[in-house]
């Protein structure tokens, strides 16, 4: 059959391992030259080349936590909870709050975050997880009410839910920047924990991003395949994603299986928050940074597919982390067009599946 | 589906009113103090243009676009790198050029953006524009070459246009010239043959798609023309300001234009302005009463005044102000008609969605001379709701 066939092709006759559209043979050019760079990068300082895909890999692990929260409401609900990245931000604000006010050396000290040099207090691990687990909660919460007040009554309306959350964003956003003002803010790590470790080949990798995120994120991809595949309410969710309304008939509380997705979601959101706020910073911004970054990765992966979660965020992670370590061409340092390979990734990836690797019309 | 898209004969208060706003459009600079010329009215009427791309492509293609913003803030960054200017390339050459170059280069974004985005609908297409609208405002943020550090400031502007502090006047009857045009353009686009099929794609992609028209083209280039609308914005803001920056792309301008289309109603052209002009006097007046609630409430906290305005109205009126004056229009008629407004209330007391309304079409107001449009109206609101759960045939090439 000709290349050049301009009427469309269904995908069904299609014969395997034969390029037939120009967008196809573009594409695979395209990785092609992709994946030829990486070979030569990486022959180049293989060391260096381990290093950047390990930290895509960490940064693939917080987006991959958050962004299973934001695919699994939508999974269920058809609901995008565009307040997602506000979730993310307030659960690192109110973990990086309660850190001060409950276990700080100086109580009641408005200072604190000022004078860091001197008589910093020794965090140890309980009093990194108590604000964790209190904030993610905290989360978990709020996300309930923002879906029991704001979004139950509209259910069905997608594009309403979505402008209601929207309309969340804004007042979050104003809100936090209020009370947490506009000075970036971190969440102190355990003082017992080493900051870095040493791997092989690589030399010295930060250990909270390798152990603690990683894991986190492997342990939530696996809790929530385990949490869909075996439980009860896992099974009500993989019916409801096929058919609501026969769930519904069914006898199912459906308000009340939507307010658990809700809770787990926005409690995912804000759990990253935590870890994000541990491992880079808490500033404005960093809620609609996630917001992007969820987005990205549903893009990518498939709304309301878990896979296609984890498949989105190493793929997001690793290009932004090659993105800054690579794109420096000779004398001229192109790091900073790096969104631009984001912004490749997401059309790359549309141009050949509309609804994302996983995804499909909902 | 002519019916639908034909514009009901206006109502005599309706005209007078009309004539009203137009007499005063013209006589601004004779009424209104200078400040409130350039501050306020010619900034909603760029604002309403960006509004109105976004309005147009909701009501005419049945597609929310989070990207016009980025669209409009592409066509700045270009004209003021073209032209000359602090901060940024500052290339000098002529303003005009610069202009129409941004144009260009802002349309063919909104071009390749339309082409990508035109393969999904409802939420996705939402969900993509809006990740596109981000990655612009990053891409901004981070290229300080382009966008400058403090961005770009002291645009040069071209001479006929006038400055707006020294000689608002003009600068006013320009920006009221291109939103008139881009106006009375996209209305008049609405009854072309391409008008035609991209609603008939609004209301039944898979039908449209049966009958042989091509789907993802028609809404591609309806994405060329908002982008273009948003990009002639995105020039007038450049010489409004004469600065931009990153922060005119943000997230939260994203929202504020959101709030403005939504405010205005998201399926009446003319909202655009409705919502823009109360965009504009909520953003200069409320500083000054808003009561202070601690910390949460005050004239600093503006965004949070707005965001409960924006929720507040997406949940008791999705129409926006305009579709909140046409039920109470069509309640008052309906309790003056008797028995021929039956059909009328029905229509307005059909569930507030903003995708239900997207049934009746931009170009028709509310005015429904005859059962049917209004019956047709409810039927296409039906269909919306129930349009993402049929599969698709042939979405996939």
């Amino acid at each position: 059959m000709a290349t050049s066939a301009p009427e469309p092709l269904s995908a069904g006759i299609e014969a395997p391992g034969r390029l037939r559209q120009p967008k196809q043979v573009i594409g695979g050019a395209v990785a092609a030259l992709v994946a030829g760079w990486l070979i030569v990068k990486a022959v180049g300082n293989f060391g260096g080349f381990l290093n950047a895909t390990l930290l895509g890999l960490t940064l693939a692990g917080l987006y991959f936590v958050v962004a299973s929260g934001f695919t699994l409401i939508f999974g269920l609900m058809r609901t995008i909870n565009m307040a997602h990245g506000s979730l993310y931000l307030l659960g690192g604000y109110i973990a990086f709050e309660l850190q001060e006010k409950l276990f700080s050396d100086n109580k009641g000290g408005f200072e604190l975050s000022i004078g860091q040099s001197s008589g910093e207090t020794q965090y140890s691990t309980i009093e990194w997880l108590v604000p964790l687990l209190i904030a993610a909660l905290a989360m978990g919460v709020l996300g309930v009410l923002i879906y029991q007040l704001l979004l139950r009554w509209n259910q069905g309306q997608e594009l309403r839910q979505a402008l209601i959350t929207i309309a969340v964003i804004i007042i979050a956003g104003d809100q936090m920047l209020a009370h947490f003002g506009g000075v970036a803010k971190d969440i102190k790590l355990p003082a017992s924990w080493p900051t870095s470790v040493d791997i092989p080949l690589i030399g010295s990798f930060g250990f909270f991003r390798l152990t603690i995120v990683l894991g986190s994120a492997i342990l939530v991809g696996l809790l929530l395949w385990w949490m869909i595949k075996r439980t009860r309410f896992g099974l009500i969710t993989r019916a409801g994603v096929d058919d609501r309304d026969m769930v519904s008939a069914l006898g199912i509380n459906i308000p009340l299986v939507f307010a658990a997705a809700f809770f787990i979601g926005s409690l995912l959101a804000g759990f990253g928050g935590v870890l994000g706020g541990s491992m880079l910073s808490l500033q404005p911004g960093q809620d609609s940074a996630f917001l992007l970054n969820s987005l990205v990765v549903v893009i990518i992966g498939g709304m309301g597919s878990l896979g296609g979660a984890a498949v989105g965020a190493v793929a997001l992670g690793l290009v932004q982390a090659y993105g800054a370590s690579y794109l420096v061409f000779g004398g001229t340092d192109l790091t900073n067009y790096s969104i631009l390979l984001t912004f490749g990734l997401v059309v790359a990836v549309l141009a050949v599946r509309p609804y994302g690797l996983f995804g499909r019309p909902a | 589906m002519n019916i639908s898209v034909r514009s009901a004969p206006l109502t005599r208060p309706e005209k007078i009113g009309l004539g009203v706003i137009a007499v005063v459009a013209l006589l601004a600079p004779v009424i209104f103090s200078n400040f409130f010329l350039s501050a306020l009215l010619t900034q909603a009427i760029w604002l309403g243009l960006v509004a109105l791309s976004l309005i147009f492509l909701s009501s005419y293609g049945g597609m929310v676009s989070l990207a016009q913003v980025a669209i409009f803030g592409i066509a700045g960054l270009v004209t003021a790198n073209l032209s000359e200017a602090e901060g940024g390339l500052s290339v000098a050459i002529d303003p005009w050029l610069a202009a129409i170059i941004a144009i260009l280069v802002a349309v063919a974004v909104a071009l390749i953006f339309g082409a990508i985005a035109s393969r999904s609908e409802g939420i996705y297409f939402l969900m993509i524009t809006l990740a596109f609208g981000v990655m612009v405002y990053y891409f901004f943020g981070q290229v300080t070459s382009l966008a400058g550090h403090g961005g770009v400031n002291n645009v040069a502007i071209p001479g006929i246009v006038g400055d707006r502090v020294n000689d608002p006047a003009s600068f006013y009857y320009v920006s009221l010239a291109v939103a008139a045009a881009c106006y009375f353009g996209l209305r008049y686009l609405g009854r072309t043959p391409f008008g035609l099929t991209l609603q008939g794609i609004r209301d039944e992609p898979t039908r449209m798609r049966a009958l042989g028209y091509h789907v993802e083209v028609h809404r591609t280039l309806a994405f060329g023309v908002a982008g273009l609308v948003a990009a002639l914005a995105g020039v007038l803001f450049v010489w409004w300001g004469r600065r931009i920056g990153p922060g005119a792309v943000e997230l939260a301008t994203v929202i504020d234009v959101l709030v403005v289309a939504v405010i205005g109603g998201l399926y009446r052209l003319h909202g655009a302005w409705v919502g823009a002009l109360a965009f504009v006097l909520l953003d200069n007046y409320t500083r000054r009463w808003t009561p202070e609630i601690g910390d949460i409430l005050g004239p600093e906290r503006f965004n949070t005044l707005l965001g409960l305005i924006f929720l507040a109205i997406v949940l008791i009126s999705p129409g926006g102000l305009v579709g909140a004056y046409e039920s109470l229009r069509d309640r008052v008629r309906a309790y003056f008609a008797g028995r021929r407004g039956d059909v009328q209330e029905d229509a307005s007391l059909a569930p507030p969605a903003p995708d239900g309304a997207s049934g009746a079409a931009a170009g028709a107001p509310a005015d429904r001379p005859n059962g049917p449009v209004a019956a047709q109206a409810d039927v296409t609101f039906q269909r919306s709701k129930t349009q993402t759960a049929t599969p698709e045939i042939g979405g996939e090439e």
